[in-house]
Order: structure tokens, then C-alpha cells, then sequence
């Protein structure tokens, strides 16, 4: 029974075995840590009979490590062969001999066993050997610890210090008879550190035991030992003060898991959405899902955006400027008084919203404010420039993560069809439609790889095809040129109109009307379009996203076009109006002093609502942004109102009296529109990237937006839109996302900076009023608040002696890391090339090899690993020892399983060899025997 | 609270926490999809072990699996018995292996153990054909199918028996980019 355990566990697979059967294997597994395998059965066995019979705790501890001991003592003069190998723990156990209780039977047993437990270490230890080699190092300096505390208690001193490391060494496989002499005291001792072993053995079980694969009832008796036994030896293997240490520690490793447990819980409830959007992929497969990760995603920015501005400007000016209706520029002018809380005039943004916290013109331009001294225009500036860093900053570590991710696993096409077959059914599917559709894609999968398959070399076709796909990125660079020029011809005619007063309604409104035009009529064709090119729908939507873009930064010229011809007729409006006010200022001084001879002028008794006042641009373009975003957002949800749902409604409804079927026939349901979602995000957001400087407010109705829009959708795309016709997966990394995101970021971080660093600030608003530039905030922090030597630092800092080479360095490191990475592509792609012809030559061997001469393997086998062993007489003893036993396995019924583990692990010895086991006496004695056992003995039955 | 304690243990809650990759709540739940799937046959309460074990045909018919072209199979190699009668403790093994914390080489042995037919420890060209015709619908043509399987053998036996054995398998799967992605199930 054990050997067919060993045999199947070599296969790993096999977990089926009877419930006796797999228990003891499990039990030998976990004795067989310990070079006698014997004895870990024979401690066990007496340790759970002890369990049952109920014998104190106390005796139990000590004797149930002797036990083993006795065992492995036992087994000695029976089966010499065993000596050379397991001498390390031998040794230990040599002098108990008077005190042997264990009945033959399980040495026997044992007897039997040995091998083959060491063999079944080999095998279990295949995953495990290079964890535990480096574990074992340091439980056993802990168990050191341990031990000495142990010493003290004992009064046995050096003795077992010397002990432990005899131990250390006869574990690792080394010869240790020169330490007969001391074996008598330390006994004990060893067993001790061995039990501390098998606790710690016990607990790694503990902790991996969910990643086992066993049967759930086995685990669950396992566990339940693995806990008792530890529970029973832990607390008693240190004494006095090292024992109440190690109870510590043992209970803050148990409180450690915990919390750990309790924090990942904690953390994955933390994330939103997480069941929603796996609603949605269930039914609509990962492509749409990745739209609402990404919304998530966004959301996520926008909130740390909003703490940032609300946080450090928005609130700070509410609670501690000046109250509304104090001064100017935060009163509602006379003029408007009668229409500013007219409805119109507020869903415009007017009336009282304009002179609200929402917008720039509101804030005070004050050094500071309040009794806490907030430097409220220094914050506005620095926030307005923080939100640019944090964006970047997280854009691009997005980015580079997710380039990590994606470039992990690439080799495409090495298994295609296996990948396929194995891989392409989507177990999350739970719904009959989406299941109908994945059959259909992997059908359609399918079919496209054997007709790329068969028609590989046929070269027609692929000309064919790149004929088209050039025709179609003709077409549509044709067709983009076009709208490019028709914008900008619109947007000509525009600038002249603007100077006349005689309009239609359509020359008033061309350039809008054009606008949506184009963007109603070009996605579309574009998609037709490249029906030509005939691309997997994952490239094409990249392509469609890409098209789009390109048509929508059309848009977004032409809006900052409009915005900088009105923002220049504003500063010149402004100019002449701040004039005047001076002029008027100056002429009512003037006029004061002279009635009344008096020179310390008092500011004239206006309310500030009749102060005149400049057309404040910044303000003007804060609404702008706020506007489009807004009406963004209104047609965004009309369009799944009406466009989903409507028709939804319809088609279903209309079904039961209608010629022809609406469900199958032409209108049918919509489908969701990723890359036009996609690209409605990213573009918003580049509004509020641009419109935020000058609207704080945006950020939050950002906020607000990507919230309701989350929820919207999701209800939107569950109730009214049908998945995909071919559903596929989205690429892994959706850095293509996030790359627009990033060239929107550039772009619109563009505009902001130019305004702040050369547009005067408007001279009776905003933060910034009476500065010749906004970024004078800061020359004024820096020459008032901070000492002066720091100015002066700042003047070398800014001079261009500095600067330019500064720059300098920052592009030759810019060089030197990227010739780095190339170079490390460089030797990536070598390296993958190289494992390529590994596998291949592996596959060769492998295909010849079966046939050769089994003798030749089992030599080539042998070569590398004497060649690396020092110590040849304590390695050669298990050869012949391991051939027996694993014959058995061979002539017990699993003989084609052995035959192809022969395959398996002789094929390339040289390369098995050195890496199985590095430098000499490494890990435990069991570990490079068995290893070589295994090997070896492999190669027996087939011959 | 009084509730949780009425069904499981603290132990055994906590024994099944270390047994698999469910929080507490989550097994609660994973007993009460048990138990729903036949309240006259799961007894509620479950503090000794009680012995009862559901066929086949009730757990296929979950929504997680109804749609699952390999649900038989899923359920048959976490049972026992291999006929797919799922005691309660092979229901949460079998959720566990399936979620999302699973390692992959854990969901590699199962995956492999799902796909072999006829339980003979190799994915032989039958096994493949059958995967391949409960994936497809069986829309492919005969010549097809022979035609795929060919090449998936190919492409990952590395010992040219032309079937493939589970280190073939695992070296292949492992290296899969979407084997983790799809070889789960949300409960």
C-alpha cells in the first residue's frame, strides 16, 4: 500500500488513495524531514497511542522523540544498509538502547519503509526542499535558542551546544561519528531540537495545508494532528525563561496570522464594486469589465484629487476667508442681483454659482487668511500644481506595473491550441447567453487558428490582407484629414463671424453643429472601415480607440482654440477696465483730498456689489469647464437612456406585434460601447485635469459623476445591452487605456501651464490678483516667510549656470537607463531563446532517448552527481539500496507510471544534476541520497 | 452570531479556514448554498459531522456551474466516489480549489484531473476530443477535431508518448496566461 502512495504521489496528482493509506504516507512525509523515516513512523505511532491512553504530558514529551530514536536504533543492526545514510541520526539514538520499548513490529516496518519514506521524501520534497533547505537553517538557530535556555535548566551546558551543532551536521548528511562520545548526555538534547523540528514542521504543514492536494476530510485530520501536537510539545520544548519566550512568540505568530488573515479581509472589502464588476464580466466577459475597472480606477484618482483640493483649498477658504457679500469679487453684481438665482441663469453657472467657492474668481487674494494663517493663494498654486505631479506620478506607475505584468508571461504561439483548449472556457461564465456566445467565439477561435495553421505558408492571402489594411489606414488617415481640415476651416470662419453681428442661426452654430457631426458620423465609418482589416476584435478595438482619438483631438483643438481667443479678448477688455477703475479711483482721490483737505483718503462708501469690476477670465473658463462637463454628463446618460434602454424597451415590447423579429432582425439590443465609453472617460477627464485650476468645484462633481456613473452603467449595461457577438478577453495590461489617459494628460497640462506661468491673473480676482504672474506666489514665500539665506539659494538655483546642466544629467541618465533596459530586452529575449532550444532539445532527447541503451542512462545519471559529492562513501551506499525498492513500485501495478517518470527524470542529468542540489553538504542527509535514489531507481524498471 | 454558532464550531470554522481560501463568512455561505440545494437533506446543523452527501445532478444544477461545459466532470473529481456525490467538505474543497487565492499549481492538478475522462492519469486524444467537443459545441467537423487535438499534443507532450501526462500538462499550463484568470469560480 505505502509503495503505490509513494509510486502515485510521484505523479502528484493522484488523491485517491484509501483514507489509512494516504494517513500514513502523510505521516511518514512528515517524519521523513528527519533522516530516519523509521523513526518519525514509529514516534508517531507511539505518540498518538499515548494520545489516546492519556498518559501525561510530561513523559509523553520526553519519550515519544525517544521512541523514534529507538526506532531508527532498532532498525540499525537489521539493516545495515541504512547505516551509512541515516549515521546522522543513528548516532543520536545509539545509546538508548537500554531503554528500548518499542516492539519490532514497526521496525519491520521500517525496515521496509525506509527507502521507500525516503523516497517519498524526495518526491514531496521535490517542491518543498529548496523552502525547507533554507528554513530548516533558521528554525534550528531558533531551536538553538531554544535549547539553551534548555541548558540552563539542565544544567547540561556545553554539552548540547556541541550536540546541536553534531546534529546540525548530521542532518546535512555529513559523517558524524566523532561525536559518539558526548552522545550519551545529549540524547535529550538532540531529541529535543529534533522535536522543535517536527513542531515547526508540523506548523509550516499548518500553514500550507490549504495548498495540498488532498481530500478535505484528510486535511481536516491532518490539521487537527498537526494542531494537537503542537499544542501538546510547543509550549513544552523550551524551559524557564527560554520557554516562556518561545511561548511568546509562538502566541505573537499566532496573533501575527491572524491579523494578517483579519487585515486581507478587511482590504479586499475595502475595494468597491468588486461583485458588481464581476456581475458584469460574467455576462459580458473581461473586455467590458475592464471598462468599469478602469472607471474604478479613475474614480479612485479623482477622490485622492478631491481630498487634495477640497481639502487644502476649498474648505480652508470656506471656513476662514472673508463670508460671502464682504467683498467684490464675492458679491453677485448690482446688474445681476435680479436674475442670480433665476434657474437658467444658475444651470449656466451664472449668478450666484460664478461668485461661489466653485470657481477661482472667489478667493481671496490675501497672503493669508484666518487666525491659523493659512497661505491660502500659495496653497491654491501648489495644489493646482500637485494634482498635475500626482496624476503623472500615478499614471505612469500604473503603467510601468502593468508593462510588469504583461511581460511576464509572453511566448505566444508556443501552445496555442493547447492553450486553447484548456485555457479559453472562462469558468466564471454564469449565464446561458454569454455562454452561448463563448462557445460561439471558441468555435470561432477555433477555426481561425486551424485555418492560420493550415494555410501558414500560403502567401496570397496575407498579401491580400495587408493590401487591405494598408487601404483602410489610407482611408481613414483620408478621412481624418478631412475632418482635420474641415475644423479647421470652421473654425476660421468662425473667428471671422465673431467680428460680425448679422447671423443666421446656422452661422452662429456651425462649428458646434459640425463638431457633433463629425463625431456622429466618423466612429461609425471608422468601424466599417476596418472591417477591411479584419484584425482579432482586441487589436481592432485598439485601432477604433486610436481613430477616435485622433478625431477627438479635433475637438479638443478647437475648443482651446475658442477658449484662448476669448481668454485674449477678456485681457484686453480687462486692461481698459482696470484702467478706468484706476482712473476713477485716482480721480475720486483726487477729488476727496481737494474738498476736504484731507490727505489720509478713506476708500469711497460703495457696496461692494457696485464696484466695477474686471470680466475675471479665469472664471470665465472654470464655467466653461464646467459647463461641457456637464452637459457631458447629461449626454452621456441621455444617450444609455434613450439609446440603451429605449430601444431596449422597445424591441422587447414591440416584439409580440411586429413584422418581423426586432430581438434577431435590425434594431435589436444594443451592444456596450467600449471604446466610445473609454474614450468619454479619458477625455472628461482631461477636462477636469484643465478645467481644475480654475474651478476647484470640478473635482467634485467629477467625483459625484464617476460615482452615480458606476452605478448607472452597471444597472445600464445588466439591463439593456446584449454581450458581444464574439466576446473576447481583454489584454491583460490595459495600458493602451491608460497611454491615451496619459497623452490627454500631457495635453492638457499644456494649456494650464502656459496660463500660469505667462497670462497676467485677472487684477480684482482669484488668489492671484494684483501679481504680474500667479507663480509670483511663490518668489514672495520664498523672499518672505523662509530665511533669506534660502532666497539666495533659490537665486543660484534658478540661474541657468545650474539649470542647464542639471538638465544635462537628467538626460543622460534618461540615456543611460534606457540603454539599460534595452540591453536588458536584449539579454530577456536572448534568454528566451535559449529556453526555446532548451525545450525543443529536451523534446528531442526525450524522443530519441526512450530507445537507447537504459545502462548508458542510468551512467550519464551517475556522472554528474559523483563528480559533485566529496564524500563518496556515505553517498554511494543508497544506489544499490534505492534499486530494490523501486522496483517494487514498478511491479506493483504502476509500472507505466514509473516508466514515465524514467522519461521524465533522466532525460537531461546534466542539467538536472548541479541544479538539484549546488554546493556539497547542503539540507538534510535524505535530501541529495534520495534525490539520487529516485533518479536512479527510475532507471531500473524499464531495462 | 447565536447563528454561526448553531451550524459550525469555532473550530472547525477555523479548521476550515486553514483548510482552504474562505474567510469564516464565507464558509457560513458556502453552507448555506449547501444546504439550499436540499434544506430536507443538509441538516442546518453541522457541529458533529453529520454524514450526507449530495448527487450529482443537484450540485450541477448551482448557476456557478449550470453553464459550465465540464460541470459533470468538475464535480465528479471532487468526489470520493468519482460519481460525483459531494459531501459537504468536498463542496467547500472544491469551491476552494476554484476560487481565486487558489495557487496554480493546485488548480493545475485539479484542472488536470477535470479534463482527464477516463481517469487513467494521461490526457490521451480522447480525453481531447471529448474537452474539445463540450467546448465547441461540437461545431467543429470530425477532421477538425482531429486536427486540434494533433496539434495540442504536439505542441505539449514532451516525451512523445502522444498523450500527455501531467508533468506535459503542468509545464504547459503553467505557462498559460489566462489559466488563472478563467480557472476560477466567485461563490
Amino acid at each position: 500500500m505505502p509503495r503505490r502512495s509513494a509510486a502515485v504521489e510521484d505523479v502528484g496528482i493522484e488523491i485517491d488513495e484509501d483514507e489509512t493509506d494516504s494517513d500514513d504516507g502523510g505521516n511518514r512525509r512528515k517524519a521523513n524531514r528527519r533522516p530516519a523515516g523509521g523513526r518519525g513512523g514509529g514516534g508517531r505511532g507511539r505518540g498518538r497511542g499515548k494520545k489516546a491512553g492519556s498518559d501525561e504530558e510530561e513523559d509523553d514529551e520526553d519519550e515519544a522523540p525517544k521512541g523514534r530514536g529507538r526506532g531508527g536504533n532498532r532498525r540499525k543492526p537489521g539493516n545495515k544498509r541504512g547505516g551509512g545514510k541515516n549515521n546522522g541520526d543513528d548516532d543520536d539514538s545509539e545509546d538508548e538502547s537500554p531503554k528500548k520499548k518499542r516492539g519490532g513490529a514497526a521496525n519491520r516496518k521500517k525496515g521496509g519503509k525506509a527507502q521507500d519514506s525516503d523516497e517519498d521524501d524526495s518526491d514531496d520534497g521535490k517542491g518543498k526542499r529548496g523552502k525547507k533547505g533554507g528554513k530548516k537553517g533558521g528554525k534550528e538557530e531558533e531551536s538553538g535558542k531554544g535549547k539553551k535556555g534548555d541548558a540552563k535548566g539542565k544544567d547540561k551546558g556545553k554539552d548540547k551546544d556541541d550536540d546541536k551543532k553534531k546534529k546540525k551536521k548530521g542532518d546535512s548528511s555529513s559523517d558524524s561519528n566523532s561525536n559518539s562520545d558526548e552522545e550519551e548526555e545529549s540524547m535529550s538534547e538532540g531529541e529535543m531540537a529534533r522535536l522543535m523540528e517536527e513542531v515547526e514542521e508540523k506548523k509550516k504543514l499548518i500553514a500550507t495545508i490549504r495548498n495540498k492536494p488532498w481530500r478535505m476530510k484528510r486535511r481536516l485530520v491532518l490539521l487537527k494532528e498537526a494542531q494537537q501536537f503542537v499544542d501538546k510539545f510547543e509550549g513544552a520544548l523550551g524551559k524557564g525563561k527560554g520557554r516562556k519566550w518561545y511561548a511568546y512568540k509562538v502566541m505573537m505568530t499566532k496573533k501575527w496570522i491572524k491579523f494578517q488573515r483579519d487585515f486581507e479581509n478587511f482590504r479586499t472589502a475595502c475595494i468597491p464594486w468588486e461583485r458588481k464588476i464581476k456581475e458584469v464580466e460574467s455576462h459580458f466577459g473581461s473586455s467590458v469589465a475592464s471598462y468599469f475597472i478602469f472607471l474604478r480606477w479613475m474614480y479612485g484618482m479623482n477622490l485622492v484629487l478631491f481630498g487634495l483640493t477640497f481639502g487644502l483649498v476649498v474648505i480652508p477658504e470656506v471656513l476662514m476667508g472673508l463670508p460671502y457679500g464682504s467683498i467684490p469679487r464675492k458679491t453677485v453684481p448690482r446688474a445681476e442681483q435680479d436674475t442670480a438665482q433665476d434657474y437658467s441663469v444658475l444651470m449656466d453657472f451664472n449668478g450666484y454659482c460664478k461668485y461661489s467657492v466653485l470657481f477661482y474668481g472667489y478667493y481671496d487674494d490675501k497672503r493669508t487668511i484666518g487666525p491659523l494663517k493659512f497661505r491660502l493663494p500659495l496653497s491654491y498654486l501648489l495644489v493646482g500644481i500637485g494634482s498635475f505631479g500626482y496624476s503623472l506620478m500615478l499614471v505612469i506607475r500604473t503603467m510601468a506595473k502593468n508593462a510588469d505584468v504583461g511581460g511576464g508571461d509572453g511566448e505566444e504561439g508556443e501552445f496555442t491550441f493547447a492553450w486553447k483548449m484548456f485555457t479559453s472556457w472562462d469558468y466564471l461564465i454564469g449565464n446561458a447567453e454569454t455562454a452561448d456566445n463563448k462557445y460561439a467565439s471558441i468555435t470561432t477561435s477555433f477555426k481561425e487558428s486551424i485555418v492560420d495553421e493550415q494555410e501558414n505558408q500560403k502567401d496570397e492571402n496575407i498579401h491580400l490582407r495587408r493590401f487591405l489594411r494598408v487601404l483602410a489606414n489610407f482611408l481613414i488617415t483620408c478621412s481624418l484629414g478631412g475632418s482635420g481640415y474641415l475644423i479647421y476651416f470652421v473654425v476660421k470662419r468662425s473667428q471671422e463671424f465673431a467680428n460680425r453681428n448679422d447671423l443666421s442661426w446656422y452661422e452662429k452654430n456651425e462649428l458646434e453643429i459640425i463638431m457633433s457631426l463629425l463625431g456622429l458620423v466618423c466612429p461609425p465609418l471608422f468601424e466599417t472601415i476596418a472591417e477591411l482589416e479584419d484584425y482579432h476584435p482586441r487589436i481592432a478595438l485598439k485601432w477604433q480607440l486610436g481613430r477616435i482619438f485622433a478625431l477627438f483631438l479635433g475637438n479638443l483643438y478647437t475648443f482651446l482654440f475658442a477658449l484662448f481667443d476669448e481668454v485674449n479678448s477678456k485681457l484686453d477688455e480687462e486692461q481698459s477696465i482696470k484702467n478706468a477703475s484706476i482712473w476713477a479711483m485716482k480721480e475720486y482721490y483726487a477729488n476727496y483730498s481737494r474738498l476736504l483737505n484731507d490727505s489720509d483718503a478713506t476708500p469711497p462708501p460703495m457696496s461692494p456689489a457696485d464696484v466695477i469690476r474686471g470680466p475675471c477670465w479665469e472664471t470665465a473658463v472654470g464655467i466653461e469647464f464646467v459647463k461641457l462637463t456637464v452637459s457631458d454628463i447629461q449626454v452621456t446618460y441621455l444617450t444609455i437612456l434613450i439609446g440603451d434602454f429605449a430601444r431596449a424597451v422597445i424591441v422587447r415590447f414591440l416584439n409580440y406585434c411586429w413584422c418581423w423579429d426586432l430581438e434577431a432582425g435590425f434594431p435589436s439590443y444594443g451592444e456596450f460601447d467600449i471604446s466610445g465609453n473609454v474614450l468619454g472617460l479619458v477625455f472628461n477627464q482631461g477636462m477636469i485635469w484643465m478645467g481644475a485650476f480654475y474651478a476647484p468645484g470640478l473635482v467634485g462633481i467629477n467625483v459625484l459623476r464617476l460615482l452615480s456613473s458606476m452605478y448607472y452603467q452597471c444597472w445600464a449595461v445588466m439591463a439593456t445591452n446584449v454581450p458581444h457577438e464574439r466576446v473576447f478577453k481583454a489584454s491583460k495590461s490595459n495600458n493602451f487605456y491608460m497611454g491615451l489617459l496619459l497623452l490627454i494628460l500631457f495635453l492638457s497640462l499644456l494649456p494650464v501651464v502656459y496660463t500660469i506661468m505667462t497670462l497676467p491673473p485677472s487684477f480684482d480676482c482669484g488668489p492671484f490678483s494684483g501679481r504680474a504672474k500667479m507663480f509670483d506666489v511663490i518668489m514672495e514665500t520664498i523672499t518672505l516667510d523662509l530665511p533669506a539665506f534660502m532666497g539666495t539659494l533659490f537665486s543660484y538655483a534658478a540661474n541657468p549656470g545650474l539649470i542647464i546642466p542639471a538638465v544635462l544629467l537628467m538626460v543622460l541618465a534618461i540615456y543611460y537607463l534606457n540603454s539599460v533596459s534595452e540591453a536588458y530586452q536584449n539579454s530577456n529575449m536572448e534568454l528566451k531563446k535559449k529556453m526555446q532550444m532548451a525545450r525543443d532539445e529536451e523534446k528531442n532527447r526525450r524522443n530519441n532517448k526512450d530507445s537507447t541503451n537504459q545502462v548508458m542512462k542510468d551512467l550519464e545519471d551517475l556522472l554528474p552527481n559523483r563528480s559533485l559529492s566529496p564524500p563518496p562513501e556515505p553517498e554511494k551506499p543508497p544506489e544499490p539500496e534505492a534499486k530494490p525498492t523501486k522496483t517494487k513500485p514498478g511491479s506493483a501495478g504502476k509500472g507505466v507510471n514509473l516508466q514515465k517518470d524514467v522519461a521524465l527524470a533522466s532525460s537531461n542529468p546534466n542539467v538536472r544534476g548541479p541544479v538539484d542540489r549546488p554546493p556539497g553538504p547542503r539540507g538534510p542527509g535524505p535530501g541529495p541520497g534520495a534525490g539520487r535514489g529516485r533518479g536512479r531507481g527510475r532507471g531500473a524498471p524499464p531495462s | 452570531m447565536g447563528n454561526k454558532q448553531t451550524i459550525f464550531t469555532d473550530e472547525q470554522l477555523d479548521a476550515y479556514q486553514d483548510c482552504t481560501f474562505f474567510t469564516r463568512k464565507e464558509i457560513l455561505r458556502l453552507h448555506s448554498r449547501y444546504h439550499e440545494l436540499a434544506p430536507h437533506l443538509v441538516p442546518m446543523d453541522y457541529t458533529n459531522e453529520p454524514d450526507c452527501k449530495l448527487p450529482l445532478a443537484l450540485i450541477v444544477d448551482m448557476p456557478e456551474l449550470k453553464e459550465n461545459p465540464f460541470r459533470n466532470r468538475i464535480v465528479e473529481s471532487f468526489s470520493e466516489d468519482g460519481m460525483g456525490n459531494l459531501s459537504f467538505n468536498e463542496f467547500v474543497d472544491m469551491f476552494s480549489v476554484l476560487s481565486e487565492m487558489a495557487p496554480r499549481e493546485l488548480k493545475a492538478i485539479y484542472a488536470f484531473k477535470i479534463y482527464d475522462y477516463n481517469v487513467d492519469n494521461y490526457l490521451c486524444k480522447e480525453d481531447l476530443e471529448k474537452t474539445l467537443n463540450k467546448l465547441t459545441k461540437e461545431e467543429l467537423t470530425p477532421e477538425e477535431v482531429e486536427l486540434v487535438c494533433e496539434k495540442a499534443i504536439e505542441e505539449a507532450d514532451l516525451d512523445g508518448d502522444n498523450k500527455l501526462s501531467y508533468a506535459d500538462f503542468e509545464n504547459m499550463i503553467t505557462r498559460a496566461p489566462d489559466f488563472l484568470s478563467t480557472f476560477h469560480i466567485r461563490i
